[in-house]
């Protein structure tokens, strides 16, 4: 009998995350600070129009690209919070979740060969996506000492004559870095320079605690070279309800959208009826949890420095990314030993890429007072094992 | 820093002064001075329990909601006809209404009986109050922003990208 399997998939490894779901699950009573999914709810004005799209017999296919009414509010949304125009009609593609706008994103640009740049630590299905759709993954370990931006030199430094893509996640998914609107100008002329185009993952853009996200879309002569990729799970808590978007060029949201009729269809009808009343109704929602998350991040980063693991202060996503550096442990070692002998599930910085080594994920998608027991236990392990290395 | 320590404390009055001073971006010292001066000034006007007495053995109550129409006084309006009534230790709030009635007076007691006393006893026959028209309450649902019943588990995945 011949392989079933393609050589390409089987050459893909799977996430890091993956190895350590298995042992946690095993685990009774462990207390997790694992997850990268809100702890609320979704608010219940969203949830009530997704059950009242149902008793309406809402129940079919939308046109392919969504329905028109979310589109028009997703325009409107990007303009009013982030400055960004967008026609609905050509530019913009409802998808299922953030995720399949990244996959679809590069399906639509990359020929084989061509090169994709990934900043690491960052969100583990970029690599894959890019080695599904036949580029080439070129990683550029982002540094702690720069509080993980990407940094104009390092983009110069990773480019070459076949660089096609750049894909930027800011705020970032595992490290929960943020760059500003300076941070961006460094690189624009850079991009712009070596016609090089932009996926931007924005999906935690409404969970900043210092400034407003800016869009690196914003930049004048940078619309017409970004994807920029949203969502709905992360602002409204709606992570279940798999419901992304991507807005771009008109040519290549023609192509995303092409690829997204014959694999998909369209996103669930449902979703896209309760996020209509999300994006026109859902700010104060979002500032409560915003608001809420901005206490836990500090609880968080003065609760790690103070037991000695310095942690650099993020300003954005619900993560806070500790270094672990002054222990004799691998990041692997440390979750193991940690959930072994205290019972407590973090993530360790290597499951984003190589350069996460000597960090963890922490996540404060959790309630005070669940992260307060977690601390305990975590200052504990980490003065037990400071002490046996003196 | 007063709005965001009084929204914090909103929900859970149980939030040490140190915690307040981590979470705001604030110290403790300060924390401290802003809420002595909120109970000063009477913005905080107290730190009470939420509980649920239905699930306390013998510890059920009677919630009864008064709508209660008065004749204002000369002077005075509605202001000291509400005081005679709020001064009562089983009356737990009044609230000054707009539309059909005046005041609407909530009064928690042991038994349904006690209630109706206090209401045949002291409320009808006031000085100024013309009628009463009373409504037990049958069960709580929600009070100050929160529900009673939780029956809520995490039920996200341990762990996940």
């Amino acid at each position: 009998m011949r392989n079933p399997l393609s050589k390409n998939v089987i050459s893909i490894q799977p996430s890091g995350i993956r190895k350590f779901f298995d042992i946690v699950t095993e685990m009774k009573d462990a207390i997790s600070l694992g997850v990268g999914e809100p702890d609320f709810d979704t608010p219940w004005r969203i949830r009530e129009e997704g059950i009242y799209s149902l008793e309406k017999g809402r129940t079919f296919y939308t046109s392919n690209s969504g329905l028109k009414e979310l589109k028009i509010e997703i325009c409107n949304y990007l303009n009013r919070r982030f400055g960004l125009q967008y026609d609905y009609e050509h530019e913009t593609l409802v998808t299922v979740g953030g995720s399949e706008a990244i996959d679809l994103a590069f399906r639509a640009m990359i020929d084989k060969g061509d090169e994709v740049l990934i900043p690491q630590p960052c969100y583990v299905s970029y690599h894959p996506c890019t080695l599904l759709a036949g580029g080439v993954p070129v990683v550029i370990n982002l540094k702690g000492e720069n509080d993980f931006k990407l940094t104009r030199q390092e983009l110069i430094s990773a480019i070459t004559d076949k660089t096609k893509i750049l894909v930027l996640a800011y705020p970032n998914n595992p490290t929960g870095a943020v760059m500003d609107y300076e941070d961006l100008k460094d690189i624009v002329d850079v991009i712009i320079d070596n016609d090089l185009y932009v996926v931007s993952d924005e999906i935690y853009s409404e969970l900043t605690y210092k400034n407003r996200h800016v869009s690196i879309a914003s930049f004048p002569g940078m619309k017409e070279r970004t994807i920029v990729i949203n969502g709905f799970s992360k602002s409204y808590a709606m992570t279940g309800w798999r419901l992304g978007y991507a807005t771009g060029p008109a040519n290549i949201i023609e192509q995303m959208t092409k690829i997204h009729q014959f694999a998909i269809m369209c996103a669930p009808t449902t979703s896209q009826y309760a996020a209509v009343e999300a994006l026109k109704n859902g700010d104060s929602d979002v500032e409560m949890m915003r608001d809420a998350y901005d206490k836990r991040r500090r609880f968080l980063v003065h609760a790690f420095n103070n037991m000695g693991l310095s942690c650099f202060e993020p300003f954005g996503a619900f993560y806070v990314f500790p270094s672990i550096k002054s222990l004799n442990m691998t990041s692997d070692e440390f979750a193991t030993r940690l959930l072994m002998e205290e019972k407590v599930a973090v993530v360790p910085g290597t499951a984003f890429g190589a350069c996460g080594e000597g960090y963890l994920r922490i996540s404060y998608a959790y309630s005070i007072d669940n992260l307060r027991i977690a601390i305990e236990r975590i200052e504990r392990f980490v003065k037990k094992h400071q002490e046996a290395k003196i | 820093m007063r709005e965001k320590i009084l929204s914090a404390i909103d929900k859970n009055s149980k939030l040490s002064a140190a915690d307040l001073a981590i979470m705001l971006g604030s110290t403790e010292e300060e924390v401290k001075a802003i809420i002595k001066q909120l109970e000063d000034e009477h913005i905080i006007c107290g730190y009470p329990t939420l509980i649920n007495w239905d699930k306390v053995n013998n510890g059920e109550r009677v919630t009864a909601l008064i709508e209660v129409k008065v004749t204002p006084q000369r002077g005075l309006g509605f202001d000291k006809i509400a005081e005679r009534i709020y001064r009562f230790d089983e009356v737990q709030s009044v609230y000054l209404m707009s539309g059909g009635f005046d005041l609407t007076v909530i009064i928690e007691g042991k038994t349904m009986k006690e209630v109706a006393n206090f209401v045949s006893a002291k409320l009808a026959p006031m000085d100024g109050v013309q009628s009463t028209s009373t409504h037990f309450v049958l069960k709580k649902y929600k009070e100050h922003g929160l529900p009673l019943e939780q029956d809520k588990r995490d039920e996200r995945m341990l762990i996940s990208p």
